[in-house]
């Protein structure tokens, strides 16, 4: 037996391939004869195109076709209407694509695609959500499951509560933005149909790519060797893929569509805007007595997607009162989709902030206010955690944060024209987990292969897999090999719902688990052709779990505020998680400074919005969508503890990808409010907002 | 096939590219990040946004930082190129930011990071030569070499966007290098 592999921080494996330029991504496969495509989108927010002039695109030199909704190759009604494109002369909304060209080089199709002149039948549009918006109706679900729950009488325990917090939070649309943009090459021989394509899960890609040409699965090959983030905005495939295929089969010549950045937040989804209604109810002594999460959301009419803000409410508090409700407004808007901790991270800011807010109306510390309204199970089904460690995170981070001693009054430290405060958030984030299948294969060499065709986006799932392999064969970890992302690999789950690890390793470990006994009842090496075991968790990775599980966390904020210019800036960040055994202490610490880095974008920088005229994001590139940038990150801290929890899968992790974006943003509000007196209930906490409301306080 | 060119709209260009004598007649409109990723299959340099947003496409022409996406190929006739395919020379050792960047598991998904590399080389030159940014003490004697503490290193990488949020990791790489 070796030392063990899990929680090692083991070197990601492709890492060479990506600081030296070797790693290619979907758009980079040069394939002989390879034409570029270019998307035309709509110019109107709501209505029909009546006719493409394509004469003078095809005119341009290098151009080769011009796809339109009238004659691109048609397609089986997909189960998700974003992908039905070029197939209806309808316009849902601003930025759906409408015609499509093709030219030898980026340089032409983009000229061509200039050059389509498309006329449309207007009709009146709204995208503008307001709380009280007359279509908002109740959905029968939300991704997690009813979009309504609710037990006591909230009304009635809220308003004989002895302390009362009531307040509307806003978060706006917010995009993913991934540094790769969404890219898919495509190439047809006869009825053989290749892609590589920039996704979350390449087995799905293939399925609707089957689905929506009617081909056989086996005649489709799907390859995402790295993907460059996706932060859920890959995790199906997305327009680009489609486009791909359809101008390779028009054209018969293989073609890459790169959308371009500016194109992409109307066509890949987008965080919905939320505007959340909190309502808190405590007696004198902190213990809540009525929880009320009123959520009011849009979707697109291509289809319902709602963020589903107020779960967060079923599990984190104590309480005999519980409404978590959802509305969701159609609009002529681009479809939502998800983005980092969907539902939890805006409805994280909305609670967390509302925590605060009764902290400080109580005058109790808002770490002790927490720990005293811990459940004995989860609040919204009753069912028992599977494991559950907030308050020791929560303590743990107060350690190391130095929260003892804080002067809990806000506008109690000046530094020159700065104003400095500390703040405080809860995280939570359910697990996950998917049926998947693996192989393991022993050869003769003594070394191993495992077999999947998992993603990895940046997670560094080659690597960690390696390691769940290398610990179930009891061998070094040199000595296994991953072979991921490609479709003719064993079928695996997507990169998503921070579940990838804990599915993809479920069947890696029962494989290599199958295969370590074959070969101690084998004597003498593997024959030439190896040994090799396949592993299907169906069944166990999908059985109903009796235990609430989830993962926990606590983040501590500093930040320091300009009076003069109304600058929020974020001078310390610590998380603390408990998120079950944390399987590579690298690359697992990436991932939650990653989504506390997002977070940090989330409070502080990142807003879009809807041109109520137009009705397109108008701030639609990295130019007007600020993402956070080096100098906006200080020394982020994200550390773990150490969880040990037998009801979770064979590793017993719990998924991090997006755990750290979730208490992130209202931690910084809480520190800003503690910074200025001023409680400010809408995000981003840019200078335009802070300002005046600094002056009024003056 | 029809050619993408039109008369008169293209003409020959000669760089040096990871010290490689490249000659090629260019579309007008190319970039330099498409000539290096579509002429010459070198797709190391990276298209983000292609409007000089993100850094991904940051390369060292003659020495300097640029962001390869809004240089016009036929202004840079006698430039030498450097992408991140060159940054270790001819060697197989990589160059000492490289390793640094796998040491310090500076990057995950990958995207930004032969821009953030390009950037930082190209950064640690400048401030190496004396150039001074938005943070640099006013009061620094010009023309020596700036002392890159973090706040300088974070502000000088401010170009090149990283959405997986490796920064701190970016700048512990930086400093490996520096020390």
């Amino acid at each position: 037996m070796t030392a063990t592999a899990l929680g090692a921080p083991a070197e990601r494996r492709e890492g060479r391939q990506k600081v030296s330029g070797g790693a290619r991504y979907a758009a980079e496969y040069t394939l002989p004869g390879r034409a570029h495509a270019w998307p035309v989108p709509a110019t109107v927010a709501h209505g029909r195109v009546t006719g493409v002039d394509t004469a003078a695109a095809l005119a341009l030199p290098g151009v080769l076709a011009v796809l339109t909704p009238g004659d691109a190759p048609r397609l089986a009604t997909p189960e998700d209407a974003t992908l039905a494109v070029l197939q209806s002369p309808d316009v849902p909304h601003r930025g759906w694509p409408v015609a499509l060209a093709v030219a030898e080089t980026p340089e032409a199709a983009r000229a061509a695609a200039r050059a389509v002149r498309v006329d449309y039948a207007g009709a009146p549009h709204d995208v503008t959500l307001t709380e009280g918006h007359p279509d908002a109706y109740a959905p029968e679900e939300v991704s997690s499951g009813a979009a309504h729950v609710e037990h006591g009488d909230p009304e009635a325990a809220f308003a004989a509560a002895e302390v009362r917090v009531d307040a509307v939070y806003r978060v706006p649309p917010l995009h993913n933005h991934p540094m790769e943009p969404h890219a898919s090459t495509a190439h047809w021989d006869g009825d053989r149909l290749t892609v590589y394509t920039s996704s979350q899960g390449g087995t799905t890609v293939r399925s609707v790519l089957a689905q929506l040409f009617e081909l056989d699965e086996d005649r489709i090959t799907v390859e995402a060797e790295h993907v460059g983030g996706g932060f859920g905005s890959k995790g199906t495939p997305r327009p680009d893929v489609v486009l791909a295929a359809l101008a390779a089969r028009h054209t018969g010549r293989p073609v890459t569509l790169a959308y371009p950045r500016r194109d992409l937040p109307a066509v890949v989804g987008h965080r919905a805007p939320t505007v959340q209604r909190l309502r808190l109810g405590a007696d004198r002594d902190g213990r809540l007595t009525a929880v009320l999460h009123e959520v009011t959301t849009h979707t697109s009419h291509v289809k319902e997607f709602v963020e589903q803000a107020a779960v967060v409410s079923r599990v984190m508090y104590a309480t005999p009162a519980l409404r978590s409700a959802h509305h969701v407004v159609p609009l002529d808007v681009p479809s939502p989709s998800w983005m980092r901790a969907p539902g939890e991270a805006p409805g994280m800011y909305a609670l967390e902030s509302a925590v605060d807010e009764l902290a400080h109306a109580l005058g109790t510390d808002p770490v002790d206010l927490r720990v005293r309204n811990e459940p004995g199970s989860e609040p919204g089904t009753g069912r028992p955690f599977s494991s559950r460690h907030l308050v020791e995170c929560l303590r743990e981070g107060a350690r190391r944060f130095g929260w003892a001693g804080r002067d809990p009054r806000p506008r109690s430290r000046r530094e020159g024209p700065l104003l400095i405060g500390t703040g405080v958030a809860a995280a939570t984030y359910p697990v996950q987990v998917a049926p998947s299948t693996a192989t393991a294969q022993a050869l003769p060499d003594g070394t191993f292969t495992i077999r999947l065709n998992a993603a990895d986006i940046g997670t560094g799932a080659r690597t960690v897999l390696a390691q769940v392999a290398a610990d179930a064969l009891g061998v070094p970890l040199d000595r296994v090999r991953t072979e991921v992302g490609r479709s003719e690999l064993p079928p695996a789950p997507l990169a998503g719902g921070s579940s990838g690890t804990a599915s993809w390793g479920w069947a890696v470990h029962e494989a290599c688990a199958e295969l370590a006994a074959r070969l101690a009842a084998h004597t003498g090496p593997p024959p030439a052709e190896g040994v090799e075991v396949r592993a299907d968790t169906t069944g166990k990775a999908d059985a109903e779990s009796p235990y609430a599980r989830h993962a926990f966390g606590a983040h501590f904020a500093e930040t320091a505020v300009d009076t003069v210019t109304g600058e929020v800036r974020v001078r310390r960040l610590l998380g603390i998680f408990a998120a079950g055994r944390i399987l590579n202490a690298r690359t697992g610490r990436s991932q939650f400074t990653g989504g506390m880095t997002m977070g940090l974008g989330m409070a502080l920088t990142e807003h879009s919005s809807l041109d109520p005229a137009f009705g397109d994001f108008t701030e639609s590139d990295l130019a007007a969508y600020h993402v956070p940038a080096h100098a906006d990150v200080p020394d982020i801290e994200a550390d773990w503890i150490e969880e040990d929890d037998p009801h979770l899968n064979p590793m017993g992790s719990k998924g991090i990808g997006e755990i750290g974006i979730v208490g992130t943003a209202a931690a910084i509000g809480n520190a800003v409010h503690h910074a200025t007196g001023v409680r400010f209930r809408e995000l981003p906490l840019t200078p335009d907002r802070i300002l005046p409301a600094l002056s009024a306080e003056e | 096939m029809t050619s993408a060119h039109q008369p008169g709209h293209h003409s020959e260009v000669h760089l040096r590219v990871n010290g490689k004598p490249v000659t090629l007649d260019v579309d007008h409109r190319r970039v330099l990040l498409d000539l290096l990723r579509e002429d010459l299959d070198l797709t190391g340099s990276k298209k983000g946004c292609d409007h000089g947003q993100c850094g991904a496409c940051t390369v060292l022409v003659d020495g300097r930082r640029l962001n390869s996406c809004l240089l016009l190929a036929v202004t840079l006739d006698g430039s030498e190129v450097t992408t991140v395919e060159g940054l270790g020379g001819d060697g197989e050792e990589p160059h000492p930011l490289q390793r640094a960047f796998l040491d310090r598991d500076a990057f995950q998904c990958g995207y930004c990071t032969p821009g953030q590399l390009c950037s930082a080389v190209g950064m640690l030159a400048e401030a190496a030569a004396g150039h001074p940014s938005h943070v640099t003490d006013p009061a620094a004697p010009s023309g020596s070499p700036v002392a890159l503490d973090r706040a300088e290193i974070r502000e000088r990488l401010s170009g090149n966007l990283c959405r997986c949020g490796a920064y701190p990791r970016i700048v512990e790489a930086v400093e490996d290098v520096i020390e």
